[in-house]
């Protein structure tokens, strides 16, 4: 039996959400990563601001995810696309163990090490550019890949709003009662996460390695 | 007496206070020689590793003044003072991700120095630590015993040829043999570069070693300096207990000998 006649989808479709689904993550995680790693990288320089910042990142996730992309709806140029909005919610998820995870590798550089460096006259810049950051990379990598696999799953909910992706056939799957419709959404979904976990670990093996 | 071109770093009157207000040096004066190596001894808690940070402005002054070349620290850009000086402490503070030769080469390649150039000087200081360049430039950190990376740790501090160089217990976590080794190495050394050095210790035996003049701290204050030979001779309390402790040990040595 082919495998998309198992499915019960039309495969062209398959393609559609996947690729939705993708590009919902994509642009998520990249958003997360430009402002997760500055923000991580500010609370190392300002240890004051941690219990704000991590608490109220701590309290989005807590957000049960089907809730959080409905409380957003009413926001006025957030909610005028489903898209966007799905974008901004996935980030805020996601945004936690990126933050959280700069911070500890940062500030979990061996003291002597930056010691020897600032004493040796590197500026704050390159401070972080040449020690902390290569050696808190394969840390921060470890975040960004517990986000993107959170984020893969949590935008199958995007649907829910309209947002598209592969939650679409989770979705009409639940409403048709067939399972195999769900298993259209939810295997190329599983897929994802796994692949990227895959490639995210290989990419940290190798910075790992890298460095000793 | 005080020729302002003979002394490299001065102390005058410095206080310096922690924010919680402990008082960790107290009206401290001091002029190191062009030239010398000041050994500053002490306990821990003393102020020793508080005023060597002092130097090179990793801490600054809250009273007094501390000068570099006749200029307070304050007046120099913190990150040119800290280049104009060398650094090498404990357990060296190597970046383990970077090799033996990217470690030493850090600086003068932030100071923009040709490649060229760059590479015949890490050739340089490392032959000067001992280390043969093509055996130990491409290793990194965790492939050095403890005291090759000391060594590593003073190359890197000697790369931009810095006149003063700061020291803090470069060799206290070693072991006897590796630590006499360096220090034989530290003395020749010493002979051929003529620099500064601000070295702290609280190894008593160390201090009458390798320093020229011993400076005493205890509590945050300089109690006094001397020249080694007036140290072991000096009749003030604070100096008894160190003489006391170098010649107890000798005492043991002396008795396990004859008996």
């Amino acid at each position: 039996m082919p495998l998309f006649a198992f499915f019960a989808v039309d495969k062209r479709q398959m393609l559609t959400l996947t690729l939705e689904h993708l590009g919902l993550v994509g642009i998520s995680m990249l958003i997360v990563v430009a402002t997760g790693v500055p923000l991580g990288i500010l609370l190392s320089r300002r240890p004051g601001w941690k219990g704000v910042v991590l608490k109220s990142t701590n309290v989005i996730q807590t957000v049960p995810s089907l809730a959080l992309f409905g409380l957003l709806l009413p926001v006025p140029w957030l909610g005028a696309r489903a898209d966007r909005l799905a974008i901004f919610a996935l980030s805020l998820y996601a945004l936690l163990p990126v933050v959280r995870n700069t911070y500890v590798g940062i500030t979990g550089v061996d003291p002597p090490v930056r010691e020897a460096a600032i004493g040796m006259g590197l500026t704050p810049w390159q401070l972080l550019w040449h020690v902390e950051l290569p050696l808190a990379s394969h840390v921060i990598l470890a975040g960004i890949r517990t986000a993107t696999v959170i984020t893969v799953g949590v935008a199958t909910i995007a649907a829910a709003i309209g947002a598209g992706g592969l939650g679409e056939f989770i979705f009409r799957g639940l409403a048709m009662v067939d399972n195999r419709v769900i298993l259209a959404g939810a295997v190329p979904a599983a897929v994802m996460a796994l692949s990227a976990d895959l490639l995210l670990g290989l990419l940290q093996r190798t910075l790992v390695r890298g460095q000793h | 007496m005080s020729d302002s071109a003979a002394i490299a770093i001065e102390f005058v009157n410095v206080h310096y206070r922690t924010n919680g207000n402990r008082e960790l040096i107290s009206g401290l004066n001091l002029a190191i020689h062009r030239g010398e190596t000041l050994m500053l001894l002490g306990r821990s808690g003393s102020g020793k590793t508080t005023t060597l940070k002092l130097i090179n402005r990793l801490l600054s002054a809250t009273e007094g003044e501390v000068r570099v070349d006749g200029r307070a620290t304050t007046e120099w850009d913190a990150i040119r003072l800290r280049r104009h000086i060398g650094y090498a402490i404990q357990e060296a503070g190597l970046f383990p991700h970077y090799s033996v030769e990217e470690n030493v080469a850090l600086i003068p390649r932030l100071e923009g120095w040709e490649p060229a150039r760059i590479r015949s000087r890490v050739q340089e200081v490392l032959h000067l630590v001992g280390l043969p360049f093509d055996q130990f430039a491409p290793r990194y950190p965790d492939q050095l015993s403890g005291g090759q990376r000391q060594r590593v740790g003073l190359a890197r501090a000697l790369a931009a040829d810095p006149q003063i160089l700061l020291m803090d217990e470069p060799f206290g976590a070693l072991d006897p043999i590796t630590r006499a080794e360096l220090q034989q190495e530290f003395l020749e050394l010493k002979q051929t570069l003529s620099k500064t050095v601000v070295f702290v210790t609280h190894d008593v035996a160390e201090a009458l070693m390798l320093g020229d003049r011993i400076a005493l701290m205890d509590s945050g204050r300089l109690i006094g300096i001397f020249a080694p030979p007036e140290f072991l001779r000096s009749t003030n309390p604070a100096v008894q207990p160190y003489v006391n402790a170098f010649r107890a040990g000798h005492q043991i040595l002396e008795a396990r000998r004859l008996t």
